[in-house]
């Protein structure tokens, strides 16, 4: 049920075989809601709880405590959202469930828009993208949120960048995840061919290329502290990445420029934050 | 055994006793010595339950979607502001079929801030697919706790139970607290059909096309028409165990075995200053029958029809109101009673909005103009100052 090249159909994949069957899903609504399928199928072959837009962090909270008092601590509750749920409306539960440390995994897809209801800007967003509510002239003309720093203030025990272009990476991260108790964060870059103006057969180069371009750098970050760069990105130049995306074909130099700068500062906090330098 | 008890506490006690394991928590005046009674009964093991701290109603009603959907009983509290802010999840609780049991204080809703009683909050939610019951007295907080999990569990549907803010929330009345043994009796644990299992994985509220979704919403309003009798039913063993039961609703009349041509119908805690005020007049020979309403969803269409048909006045007394049409009871009651050939006149009385005190004096008023308005406007405003 997903479009031809969608990131987040490969990144579910990814999960669970770093996963396994063993664990109880939540999924608030985001495209994953279609990807599933509809009543009375299912994609998935474990047990998947649909629920309302911004209630993530808090429904896996109801799951882990009711299995809890059953007794039952080996399967693991995992949240699985898009950045809509998790950078915006979800923010404050999966706030909430952080605090507490919550015994959950929470996952976000990123594909950086509102994409199910039609490619609309949320938070994750970059800066420069058009989408139906940021149309040229007007394209986004704010950063990207740092989700991982937010999470990452409030010291739950891990929280990790992954992509699907990096399936080894991303696996290894789901299953250090899977070894830890408390609230485990994972942010997994899934292309979006349809909302980014992209041919699908993309999808993965293009993750690839954000990576690489440390557009979107794969780290890890242990109790809200240690931070840990877990890919050296081999590129500089952000065009090859931009030029590939129908989202980004309005920018000038000018704004390439604040863009380039942007991800020049960014990697040399994370590597400040890293102890690289 | 008897006990001295606020409803708030009324409230905990009744958790406890119904073997809740899943309690999720967020503050709100006067809700909230309902789930500070519940943190102290958790941290001192007294109560085996996981309590969930949460930042948010809206993530209170969330967390025990998650946790009823494992299959464990679950509770959570709130009022006013805290249950309008839920809104999107009291459709997904019934949606999805879940017996939560959720205790609500009657709280008014701002600007400007107030935080006394009035019902405009639980009515509100009435086509939320909630059942909702109505409580008078401390002890009919408690024991309607325990029917709420009984039926909640029959029919597979959430119960809101709805107490004044105050005048019950944080009132001492002495009352009969149930053992742990007469409750396990009454109410057995509940046996889910349908939960989240990874040993057998199913995926629950999936894209619901026209196709299904019709039939699911049938399937919802089937459940509330037979949670008509089962309240009946659960309300009737309740009264064979322990000796109290409330029915759907209560008929005082004035004049033991007579019917009276009036009725004062009335809900929630006013129904005490009513049952004083009406004896009052009834001494002075203003011969005025009283009639308690208990269960508001389901609507006892049926049962409103029986009881009140017979009177040629019914004077309905509400706390509550919907902006451009009135008090939200006598509305209801007005169409309940519609078809009939011979029907009562409904006089619609708003009052004490905002916890402003209803009186004896404020009943006898009420009584008054009924008899003296043969013709009553939509709304009846009781002391409103001009």
């Amino acid at each position: 049920m997903a479009c031809p090249g969608c990131g987040a159909a490969i990144a579910m994949r990814l999960l669970l075989k770093g996963l396994g069957e063993k664990a109880i899903f939540a999924i608030p609504a985001c495209c994953w809601t279609i990807i599933a399928g509809p009543f009375p199928y299912t994609a998935l072959k474990v047990p998947v709880l649909h629920t309302a837009f911004e209630t993530g962090g808090a429904v896996a909270s109801g799951i882990r405590a009711a299995l809890d008092m059953k007794g039952d601590t080996e399967t693991r509750v995992v949240t699985w959202a898009g950045d809509g749920g998790t950078f915006d409306i979800g923010l404050q539960a999966l706030s909430g469930a952080a605090e507490r440390n919550e015994d959950i995994l929470y996952v976000c897809y990123d594909n950086e828009a509102y994409m199910n209801t039609g490619v609309q800007s949320s938070s994750a967003t970059p800066y420069g993208a058009w989408t139906t509510t940021t149309p040229v002239p007007t394209a986004k003309r704010s950063r990207k949120k740092d989700i991982i720093g937010i999470l990452a203030a409030h010291g739950i025990p891990y929280a990790a960048t992954a992509s699907i272009a990096y399936p080894e990476d991303l696996i290894c991260k789901v299953r250090k995840a899977v070894s830890i108790r408390g609230t485990r964060f994972l942010h997994i870059y899934a292309t979006c061919p349809t909302g980014w103006k992209a041919p699908s057969e993309t999808s993965v180069r293009l993750a690839r290329l954000a990576v690489r371009t440390r557009i979107f750098p794969l780290y890890e970050v242990e109790d809200g502290e240690r931070f840990t760069i877990t890919l050296e990105p081999d590129l500089c130049g952000i065009d090859e990445y931009c030029k590939a995306q129908g989202r980004f074909h309005h920018l000038g130099p000018e704004d390439m420029k604040r863009i380039q700068e942007d991800v020049d500062r960014n990697w040399r906090r994370l590597n400040v934050l890293a102890g690289k330098c | 055994m008897r006990r001295v008890l606020e409803g708030s506490f009324a409230v905990s006690h009744a958790v406890e006793l119904a073997r809740v394991g899943v309690i999720s928590a967020y503050p709100i005046t006067p809700q909230t010595h309902i789930v500070e009674l519940l943190a102290e009964f958790v941290a001192s093991g007294r109560m085996n339950a996981k309590y969930l701290r949460v930042e948010s109603e809206f993530s209170a009603m969330a967390a025990v979607i998650g946790s009823a959907s494992c299959g464990v009983r679950s509770f959570t509290a709130t009022s006013s502001h805290g249950l309008a802010l839920m809104h999107e999840l009291l459709h997904w609780t019934s949606g999805a079929r879940l017996p939560i049991v959720m205790a609500e204080v009657n709280r008014a809703l701002g600007p400007g801030w107030n935080i006394w009683a009035d019902q405009t909050d639980s009515l509100s939610q009435r086509d939320t697919g909630w059942i909702q019951l109505y409580c008078e007295n401390v002890q009919e907080v408690f024991d309607t706790m325990l029917v709420a999990y009984k039926l909640a569990e029959t029919v597979s549907l959430p119960v809101m139970v709805a107490m004044d803010a105050f005048f019950l929330s944080h009132t001492c009345e002495p009352m009969d607290l149930l053992s742990q043994s007469d409750v396990d009796g009454f109410l057995p644990p509940w046996r889910p059909v349908e939960i989240l299992d990874t040993t057998d994985p199913k995926s629950f509220h999936s894209l619901s096309p026209p196709d299904y979704y019709m039939e699911f919403r049938h399937k919802i309003q089937r459940a509330m028409e037979e949670a008509l009798a089962a309240y009946v039913e659960i309300d009737a063993e309740y009264g064979r165990r322990f000796g109290r039961s409330y029915g759907i609703c209560e008929v005082v009349p004035a004049e033991e075995g007579a019917r009276s041509s009036m009725a004062l119908v009335t809900t929630g805690s006013v129904t005490g200053t009513a049952r004083a005020a009406l004896a009052e007049l009834a001494r002075e020979g203003k011969k005025v029958d009283l009639v308690k309403l208990k269960l508001f969803r389901p609507f006892p269409q049926e049962e409103i029809r029986k009881v009140l048909a017979p009177y040629s006045r019914v004077a309905v007394l509400d706390r509550n109101l919907s902006f451009g049409s009135g008090g939200i009871f006598a509305q209801e009651i007005r169409a309940a009673l519609g078809g009939l050939e011979h029907r009562p006149v409904v006089y619609s009385f708003v009052a004490g909005l905002g916890g402003r005190d209803i009186t004896p004096e404020t009943i006898a008023s009420v009584v008054d103009r009924a008899v003296r308005e043969a013709c009553p406007a939509d709304i009846l405003w009781v002391d409103l100052r001009e």
